[in-house]
């Protein structure tokens, strides 16, 4: 991926700036080659990753400042050899924690909250957490989709009534395979 | 009930509250359908099922709600199902594995033969 990031947002930790903030990354996922449900996935992490600075970091101050960086490679059509890539930094200057510490709850102890670090790791393929120099917290987060079928730069990935489309079929097979390494 | 983004009807029909929220629930719109769901509750029929046919986006805090929701109905004896997911709703769902815990229905009325 290229030095520079194609996007670097700075936002307050404004939870209203969430829907705005999630539309450009699946918009920017899209335009790589992501599938549909991907591209949701990739919102999704990112929408949990921003909650818990909004919640946890910063104790729901809302004019604290959190910068989204976006690193992104569109697939090229036809090479499976050339998925579709991105990778998310979002840093803060909230108070910072021990990264081993960041962990998802036990999914058997049914109560309300505390699965945003669960579904981070599951949905992308790196989720790191590490302390700033001087303060606040950082995640990265990479995901790498399957061989496009129309990842065209610049081409969108439509998928109508969320039927298995451009490269979900194989993005599943690419999930297996992790889960069987 | 308007709540931003999101809209949210609650309906009784027979012996069930049916509460169905239109948009995305993210972290601004979970506290007005927690809001929802507790007036729902509130009302003490057996069955409460929430139609999300109309909901693409759901993230934790969402969930969280609905969490709660089971919980309240279930304390004072009555069921709670989740009618019509879409793909992509069912898909966080399951990562959660909150599908082993929720009565999960194809649609509002396969919700109200529970």
């Amino acid at each position: 991926m290229n030095a520079s990031p194609i996007v670097k947002l700075q936002m307050q930790s404004d939870p209203m700036l969430l829907s705005g903030a999630r539309e450009m990354v699946s918009w920017i996922a899209r335009r790589s080659g992501f599938s549909d449900m991907d591209c949701s996935q990739i919102a999704l992490a990112l929408d949990e990753a921003l909650c818990n600075v909004f919640r946890h970091g910063y104790d729901r101050q809302t004019d604290r400042p959190i910068w989204v960086s976006i690193w992104s490679e569109a697939g090229t059509a036809g090479n499976a050899e050339s998925p579709p890539r991105i990778r998310i930094e979002i840093e803060d200057e909230a108070r910072q924690v021990d990264p081993e510490k960041i962990k998802s709850r036990d999914l058997d102890d049914v109560r309300p909250g505390g699965l945003g670090v669960h579904i981070i790791k599951q949905v992308m393929d790196e989720a790191t957490y590490a302390q700033r120099p001087g303060q606040g917290m950082k995640l990265t987060m990479f995901k790498q989709g399957a061989g496009p079928k129309s990842a065209l730069p610049g081409a969108s990935c439509r998928c109508e009534n969320d039927e298995p489309c451009c490269n979900d079929a194989a993005s599943e097979k690419t999930k297996s395979s992790k889960e069987v390494a | 009930m308007p709540a931003g983004l999101l809209t949210i009807n609650i309906d009784q029909r027979g012996p069930a509250m049916v509460v169905t929220p239109i948009g995305d629930i993210g972290y601004t719109e979970a506290k007005p359908f927690q809001e929802a769901l507790r007036s729902a509750n509130e009302k003490k029929t057996p069955l409460l099922v929430v139609d999300l046919s109309k909901v693409e986006y759901i993230n934790t805090p969402g969930l969280a709600t609905l969490v709660e929701a089971l919980q309240r109905t279930k304390s004072r004896g009555a069921k709670l199902a989740l009618a019509g997911l879409s793909p992509k709703v069912k898909s966080i769902i399951d990562l959660t594995r909150l599908n082993t815990v929720f009565s999960i229905v194809p649609d509002v009325e396969a919700g109200l033969q529970l």
